[in-house]
């Protein structure tokens, strides 16, 4: 079953959901093949089981929270994330294709600079609530570029030379 | 002005501790595996990053005292886990940890700060005593800045001297994070993940992506 999971971490970020829950967006993912949505809302003010439509035949979930979300990471064939730094991270690890959505209440907040940068280096779409319906009308997930692993080899390589270790 | 003297006395102390700081930066012991570590976590990620900075270190650097604020629930499981996964490869693998108070919340203010600090080097300053590490490891959170300044009063006092390394997170594209601000200037060794930031930061170092 295509799926898509949603994530806003341990922020609260109701527009994202609402957005994404609204017949508009649900009728584009439904067109594009998906039919599960898994929802993590975090500290949402709605109601996660009063979620989804019953007009679109896409199958929804919703939870707040969960220890670990590489469950969910896993099973997702697209990721629609918040800004944070640890869910784009975490994603792009897992070779999932994800659109980063802005959380314009929440400007002065650095964790902007990772996710403008992964999408400077195309490996991430970038949109905010309002274009987030055309973003998934005219994504080309093939184009996202994978994300290589971080290298704590030459860390470790560093530090044995800074301290005379052979 | 009312009372010249003391503030004088105090400004000429301050200024006085400047080059002795800079002095103590210069002077290396020759130093022989292996290597106390302390390692500061954070909340969140930052305590993700560092472990994932340590998973490639040998065995040289042992034990690891683990520091971290009194108000993270999280980091403990993560270090006891990655610590667990070292164990069942290196079998004398060591470790420790200590918790502090917060030093400082995001978006705290500036003169609330210094007094929160202050008050968490009450505990940071017998800690990193009592560990006396070869080497200090931090990435970010406010929890850092009481412990460096631990370490650097005790480079001055001649009680040890730790080689401190500052490694920015890879959140910190184009702009530095507090502590990296301040620790720019008293680190030994200050590392960052992003071009950008080796340009506008020369004396730091660029190793590409570590985490």
């Amino acid at each position: 079953m295509k799926s898509v999971f949603v994530t806003v971490g341990t922020t609260s970020f109701d527009d994202l959901i609402a957005t994404v829950c609204s017949p508009a967006a649900m009728q584009v993912l439904q067109s594009l093949g998906y039919e599960k949505l898994v929802l993590q809302v975090g500290r949402c003010a709605l109601d996660p089981a009063l979620l989804g439509s019953s007009d679109v035949a896409v199958e929804v979930e919703a939870f707040r929270y969960k220890e670990s979300l590489a469950e969910d990471l896993r099973r997702a064939d697209l990721v629609i994330s918040h800004a944070g730094a640890g869910s784009c991270l975490e994603t792009l690890e897992k070779g999932k294709p994800l659109i980063v959505v802005i959380n314009e209440k929440l400007m002065n907040n650095h964790q902007l600079e990772l996710a403008k940068q992964l999408h400077k280096d195309g490996h991430v779409l970038y949109c905010n609530c309002s274009t987030l319906v055309e973003t998934l009308q005219s994504m080309e997930l093939p184009t996202l570029k994978p994300f290589p692993p971080g290298q704590p080899e030459k860390f470790a390589l560093f530090l044995d030379q800074v301290l005379g270790i052979q | 002005m009312e009372r010249p003297l003391p503030v004088a006395f105090f400004l000429l102390l301050s200024l006085l501790l400047v080059p002795l700081v800079l002095l103590a930066r210069r002077r290396r012991s020759r130093r022989t595996p292996p290597f106390s570590l302390l390692v500061v976590a954070g909340s969140g990620g930052h305590t993700t990053e560092i472990l994932r900075l340590l998973s490639c270190l040998s065995e040289s650097y042992s034990p690891r005292h683990y520091v971290f604020a009194d108000s993270d629930t999280m980091s403990e499981a993560k270090i006891r886990s990655f610590e667990q996964k070292r164990a069942e490869t290196f079998s004398t693998s060591q470790f420790t940890l200590d918790r502090i108070p917060r030093s400082r919340e995001v978006r705290q203010s500036w003169t609330s700060s210094v007094v929160t600090t202050l008050y968490s080097m009450l505990y940071s300053l017998p800690l990193t005593y009592r560990r006396k590490p070869d080497l200090i490891l931090c990435n970010g959170p406010g929890t850092c800045v009481p412990v460096c300044i631990s370490a650097l009063l005790l480079g001055l006092l001649g009680i040890k001297r730790a080689i401190i390394v500052y490694v920015e997170s890879i959140c910190r594209v184009e702009t530095l994070s507090l502590s990296g601000k301040i620790l720019y200037y008293f680190s030994d060794y200050f590392i960052v993940q992003w071009p950008d930031l080796k340009e506008k930061y020369p004396k730091s170092i660029y190793l590409g992506r570590i985490v």
